[in-house]
């Protein structure tokens, strides 16, 4: 998903027995449903895999801004300019929230950008992609926002109080992106020959990069069991994934588009989609660096920081002067 | 990046007539800065009638492992509660 690899502590979680009496308590609240608070005691690894997945999530919102503020300044009409502005806004701000929770774990902001901006820390694989026509902003919002919306709503349940707040903020937002990019779907589907061409050119070029956004099947990993024993992931991949092409087949025929799989076929027995897996391989070269906008991405990332450090600089310049006067006056 | 703007808390009063609630925090130099980039970031929908910043680093909490001895005093005293009464069914409205 938006935090595709979150490496927990790499082995089994523990059986209640063989816990300490503070894990075991630490333990016991959570399978009760109760959240835990940033200074509540909390195991090591706990920490360090919030603080991963949190990262990886608050980073994706903010590279995130990029392929759709590329079109910003070339939407076809005001209307759709203001739309996206205001998605793209809505990004920055989720981005905001997350950072703003991770911080409560004691990390600082600026030490979670570093980790962005040298390539350290990951983000979701789907903004490697690059966003090559106006229908691109449609299927971002209808595909990736519909995939994000999959994985978001559950995680209102995580266990970590700061988080799960965020992402009651992050949903009531969510849906607005995803209409959006319907809504252009719909727009290009039902237009002219060659605007449904673009819109099934995207669909073409979205649908497994989307797919791969839940990431590599998990029900075997020692990470992904040790994540929701701390009820810090909540569903398997497949299952957000099986989840995910239920909803949207229906909708691509509905747009009178067709989905880039000659497997994809309902299936009576089981009551979902059969569809092919997306190429994991080119999944792991993207998001180890070596998809079609990995270099692009970090590098715009890495001059909105460079170029505003004289300004950030300066603001604080600003303040401890006014501060200082303050002082002397008094 | 040893520069990092300070950090504020960040409460909003709904829309509803509610108190004012702890939404999130930010990154800022002065309050007037706290202020505008909360707007932004936490009413984008008109979810505020009134904006509160706090510098972080001004707020005390309380301490999780102290709290025993912090709320223990007022567990015994369960004659704080109307429910500790017992008023005969005869007498209808108290």
């Amino acid at each position: 998903m938006y935090a595709q690899e979150v490496k927990s502590t790499g082995s089994k979680p523990k059986s209640l027995s063989s816990m300490s009496a503070k894990e075991k308590a630490f333990q016991e609240k959570i399978d009760r449903g109760q959240r835990i608070e940033p200074k509540d005691w909390m195991p090591e690894g706990y920490r360090r895999t919030l603080l991963r997945q949190m990262g990886q999530h608050a980073h994706s919102e903010i590279v995130g801004q990029l392929p759709e503020g590329n079109w910003i300044s070339r939407a076809p009409t005001l209307e759709r300019k203001t739309i996206l502005l205001a998605k793209v806004q809505d990004e920055a701000g989720h981005g905001l929230y997350l950072y703003s929770a991770a911080e409560t774990l004691g990390k600082s902001r600026d030490e979670m950008t570093k980790e962005l901006l040298s390539g350290r820390a990951k983000y979701s694989s789907i903004f490697n992609y690059p966003t090559l026509n106006w229908a691109d902003m449609g299927a971002v919002g209808w595909l990736v926002d519909g995939a994000a919306i999959m994985n978001q709503v559950p995680l209102q349940r995580t266990s970590y109080g700061p988080y799960a707040r965020a992402m009651v903020r992050i949903c009531k937002e969510e849906s607005f992106h995803q209409r959006q990019g319907f809504d252009i779907m719909m727009k290009m589907s039902f237009g002219s020959k060659k605007q449904k061409a673009m819109a099934q050119d995207s669909l073409n070029r979205f649908w497994y990069p989307s797919l791969m956004m839940f990431g590599p099947s998990d029900s075997e990993s020692v990470h992904s069991a040790q994540s929701m024993a701390w009820k810090i992931k909540i569903n398997f991949n497949d299952e957000l994934r099986q989840k995910f092409v239920d909803q949207t087949a229906p909708q691509a025929e509905y747009l009178g588009l067709t989905i880039p799989d000659e497997k994809l076929k309902w299936n009576e027995k089981t009551e979902q989609y059969d569809y092919s897996e997306p190429n994991w391989e080119e999944f792991f070269e993207v998001i180890s660096g070596n998809g079609p906008c990995n270099t692009e991405r970090l590098a715009a990332r890495n001059k909105a920081w460079d170029d505003g450090e004289w300004f950030r600089d300066g603001l604080l310049a600003n303040s401890t002067k006014n501060q200082n006067s303050q002082i002397a006056a008094e | 990046m040893a520069n990092e703007l300070p950090l504020w808390e960040v409460f909003i009063r709904g829309q509803h007539g509610t108190a004012h609630r702890h939404v999130g925090s930010l990154h800022a130099t002065d309050a007037e800065m706290a202020m505008n980039n909360a707007r932004d970031v936490y009413t984008r929908r008109n979810e505020g009638l009134s904006i509160w910043v706090v510098p972080s680093s001004e707020i005390v909490a309380s301490i999780p492992s102290k709290k025993g001895p912090l709320f223990d005093p007022s567990k015994d005293k369960i004659y704080r509660h109307p429910s500790f009464y017992n008023i005969p069914v005869e007498v209808k409205k108290i």
